[in-house]
């Protein structure tokens, strides 16, 4: 079991290291972003701490846990959501005032 | 029949987040396939709710109410302008979560009398020691973008030395808890430290450095939720945490790269003691010609290639709307515009293209230094915008120099070259950039915003 979980760590980071890696430098900031949303999967631990019920700690610990990990899924998603929304390209030329202060 | 919906639910979530970052080499396809990542993580998040270990949905309801409540202000109302601190402060909450589930995964294990395998308190001690560093480090970033700490690089003598003995220290104790587990204090302490060594590795590093910074925490703490996989046997996270990992690796290589930092002085953070070193040649004797707005409007609007450099500057002034009115106006002359942006330019990697997509620059005018550097040679006008160092020649020619090997972006090749600056202080590495001093340089001295003000009204009456 331990050695299949090296197997699916070293094969992720290869594609991701491959993925990534074609991301040009215009889309770093919403790719922070991104991973950041993404890393918010850090909830799966969490809500089986928050919510085994094992001690009174572990479900303190967890439920702080969930609170972080929910906001960066939220705030992740919906920042990225709104970065990528105001890349356009000029043949488009949508000239909307983007009204987002 | 329970498990097989759940390993699904995280099958379906890990294609559906690769094609959410493999769409992100496509701006224009970005946006759809972030979306489809996000409701990948609502899959992983259904199946998680479905693992039988969970016995009480009281604490998770009030944590998800509470995570959505402080989200949705820090996704839709945080302005573009401070999204650097924002996104340190977003790995220090990622950071946090998987500090803290290991430490409650531990706790659990210890008083219930087990003890937990060597493999297993492994990956709990990483967990919480990259966990506890990437907190430690983030607070300090984001203090540090905000102001709230000086963002000048804080030294003292034998730094290094010390934050290489702590280290070492940390180390031991990672290894010492791993073989004795019930030597509960050294799992503790090495927590404390490890928050304290995160400290004592970001307070030096001062503000222009913090690209690298922020991508390198951003690995930590992409490795934080891979070791919480390997802990909790859940492979979800493994793959999440080494996609995060890989993009803060690829960042931190690509930004030490384009300042000419080897890669390992990044990995154990050992810079910013580099930086205090002032070398270069003095400006002794040499002038800088200072010119109006009227002149350089003049300059601006009988030019058919005017390359716009933009730096921190424009940040800090917030000019990005100002600069994409005036490349606008010199649009209708007939001009041509284009932005060249240096992959260290601003606070974060990116940083610049955020702005001024936000101001509504269309991507497309939007140059890697690699793309643009040629296309100097017969610009008529460089427009450097609050950027220093990026630009500056001693990079090139002066072995002496801190910054003696940096790829820059070449605005010294240009027919003439007008600076927006809002004083004769010296850039963010501490030297004199001899562009300032080029005869065919002009500087325009005053805040950015306001200098292109004044530009756009002189332009309106040539």
């Amino acid at each position: 079991m331990e050695l299949l979980e090296l197997y699916v760590f070293v094969l992720a980071a290869f594609v991701g290291y491959m993925v990534i890696s074609r991301v040009p430098p215009l889309l770093h900031t919403p790719l922070m972003a991104a991973t950041n949303a993404i890393s918010g999967i850090s909830l799966v631990g969490s809500l089986i701490a928050a919510g085994s019920a094992r001690n009174g700690v572990a479900t303190i610990l967890g439920f702080v846990a969930v609170v972080c990990a929910t906001s960066n899924i939220v705030g992740g998603f919906l920042i990225t959501d709104r970065m990528l929304r105001m890349f356009k390209s000029g043949n488009a030329k949508t000239v909307e005032k983007a009204g987002t202060h | 029949m329970r498990d097989t919906l759940i390993s699904g639910s995280y099958l379906i979530a890990s294609v559906l987040f690769i094609l959410g970052l493999r769409s992100l080499t496509r701006p224009d396809k970005a946006r759809h396939g972030m979306q489809q990542a996000a409701v990948g993580m609502l899959f992983a998040i259904a199946g998680t709710l479905l693992n039988h270990t969970i016995v009480d949905y009281r604490w998770i309801a009030a944590g998800l109410v509470l995570g959505v409540i402080i989200g949705y202000p820090m996704g839709m109302w945080v302005p573009m302008t401070a999204m650097p601190q924002r996104i340190a402060l977003s790995l220090t909450f990622s950071a946090l979560a998987a500090a803290l589930v290991g430490v409650a995964e531990f706790y659990t294990e210890i008083t219930s009398g087990g003890i937990p395998t060597h493999f297993k308190m492994g990956a709990l001690g990483f967990e919480v020691m990259l966990g506890a560093i990437t907190v430690g480090g983030t607070l300090v970033a984001a203090g540090k973008l905000q102001e709230w700490i000086t963002s000048k690089p804080v030294t003292y003598k034998g730094q290094n030395l010390v934050n290489g003995v702590f280290f070492l220290g940390i180390l031991a104790l990672l290894v010492y808890t791993i073989i004795d587990p019930t030597q509960q204090w050294a799992f503790y302490a090495m927590i404390g430290a490890s928050f304290l060594f995160g400290i004592m590795l970001v307070i030096p590093i001062g503000g222009a450095d913090m690209p690298v910074v922020v991508a390198l925490l951003n690995s930590y703490s992409g490795l934080a939720s891979c070791a919480t996989g390997f802990a909790l046997g859940n492979v979800i996270l493994i793959i999440s945490g080494s996609l995060d990992g890989a993009s803060g690796f690829i960042l931190s290589v690509l930004m030490s790269k384009a300042m000419n930092r080897s890669f390992t002085n990044v990995l154990f953070g050992a810079f910013g003691g580099e930086t205090v070193a002032i070398g270069g040649k003095s400006s002794a004797g040499l002038s800088v010609r200072s010119i109006g707005a009227e002149d350089a409007a003049i300059q601006l609007a009988y030019a058919q290639l005017v390359i716009v450099i933009p730096g921190y500057g424009m940040a800090v002034a917030q000019a990005q709307h100002a600069v994409r009115e005036l490349s606008e106006m010199i649009e209708k002359r007939g001009g041509e515009v284009k932005f060249a942006v240096h992959p260290v330019a601003g606070r974060m990697p990116g940083h610049m293209n955020v702005l001024l997509a936000e101001a509504n620059v269309p991507y497309d005018k939007l140059y890697d230094m690699d793309e643009i550097n040629s296309d100097f040679d017969r610009a008529d006008v460089a427009l450097v915008i609050g950027a220093n160092d990026v630009v500056n020649p001693a990079a090139r020619n002066d072995t002496t120099s801190p910054i003696y090997g940096m790829p820059i972006l070449n605005a010294d090749h240009a027919k003439s070259v007008i600076v927006l600056k809002r004083g004769m202080s010296a850039g963010f590495a501490g030297i004199e950039n001899e562009l300032f001093y080029d005869k065919r340089t002009s500087m325009l001295f005053g805040d950015a915003k306001s200098s292109l003000t004044a530009l756009i009204g002189e332009i309106k009456n040539v």
